[in-house]
């Protein structure tokens, strides 16, 4: 990102961080504390995002992209019932 | 929004209902979480854990950290050479994995700090970065014209003075010693931490100036 180039104004507004922005962060964080992935695993998911979509996503949830990777990939879950619960934590709360 | 929301008995994510509806990305994360937890690859209370200690870390640990530099001349030649066990000394223990870098600012030099790759930043002293520091504007600019960026903050750095922007990576964090503002001797060490901003600890400010006795 260093040195892309961009006239684009900072926008300093500051916020609270969401519910499920401060779970992502602290999912990651025992995560990590439990050896399961590492900060350079995490990255690497990130980095495997396309161009596109990681413009698209928002922080947090390019972090959620790249753990679910990551969980995947070490076949602690799978794909087919994280779509499963996803979509039932949708009917629990829109 | 929310009170109307009907949870059902199912109210694992207490304090959801502020976020009004959760993108896709949300959903799985949720999804991820409690599929982990059931599969007994965490615990039920990890998450709450650590997010309570992650919302006790706020830039008025970092500021404490450059007040007692700032009265204590030992202390700061500490903090710059071995950063980890200078803040051992105030209590704080070291984060495993990440060290973290001390630049001091100085008359002749300002120090800027990015992560031009993602988001690094000294979490463990100052909590989770603000989102212009993630945002690509501020991560491709800052490299290109620290002075700009700091002027849009506000700060505004003598032509003189050499401006040097660090890039913080995963392995190694950088944190700002601003300089003390004039007309501060014999000021309190708890009243100088008042004075210690967030954006002095990253580069885009400076500290508060001492409100004047009249």
């Amino acid at each position: 990102m260093g040195g892309v180039p961009s006239e684009d104004p900072i926008d300093r507004s500051e916020r609270q961080l969401m519910e499920w922005e401060r779970r992502t962060g602290a999912l990651v964080d025992v995560l990590r504390e439990k050896q399961v992935i590492n900060t350079d695993e995490l990255r690497r998911g990130i980095e495997a995002i396309p161009p596109d979509e990681y413009r698209r996503l928002g922080y947090y949830e390019r972090w959620s992209s790249s753990l679910e990777i990551l969980l995947v990939e070490k076949g602690l879950l799978t794909t087919r019932e994280i779509d499963g619960r996803a979509a039932a934590v949708g009917e629990r709360w829109g | 929004m929310g009170a109307d929301h009907d949870h059902g008995g199912d109210h694992r994510h207490p304090g959801l209902a502020e976020d009004l509806s959760l993108s896709d990305p949300a959903r799985r994360l949720l999804a991820m979480e409690e599929l982990l937890v059931e599969k007994g690859v965490i615990d039920a209370n990890d998450v709450r854990r650590v997010m309570d200690v992650i919302a006790a870390r706020a830039p008025v640990d970092g500021a404490r950290v450059v007040a007692r530099a700032w009265i204590d001349p030992a202390f700061k030649l500490r903090l710059l050479e071995d950063p980890r066990a200078a803040l051992a000394e105030l209590g704080y223990p070291a984060v495993s994995g990440a060290m973290l870098a001390v630049v001091e600012n100085t008359e002749a030099v300002h120090h800027l700090v990015v992560c031009t790759l993602c988001s690094c930043y000294p979490t463990s002293l100052l909590g989770p970065p603000p989102d212009w520091y993630k945002s690509f504007a501020y991560r491709s600019r800052a490299v290109v014209d620290p002075r700009g960026v700091m002027r849009e903050f506000g700060l505004e750095v003598g032509e003189a003075v050499e401006v040097r922007v660090v890039d913080s990576a995963a392995d190694l964090r950088y944190m700002v010693l601003p300089r003390r503002p004039e007309g501060t001797e014999g000021m309190a060490e708890e009243d100088l931490v008042a004075l210690v901003t967030r954006d002095s600890l990253v580069g885009v400010g400076a500290p508060n100036q001492p409100a004047v006795n009249s």
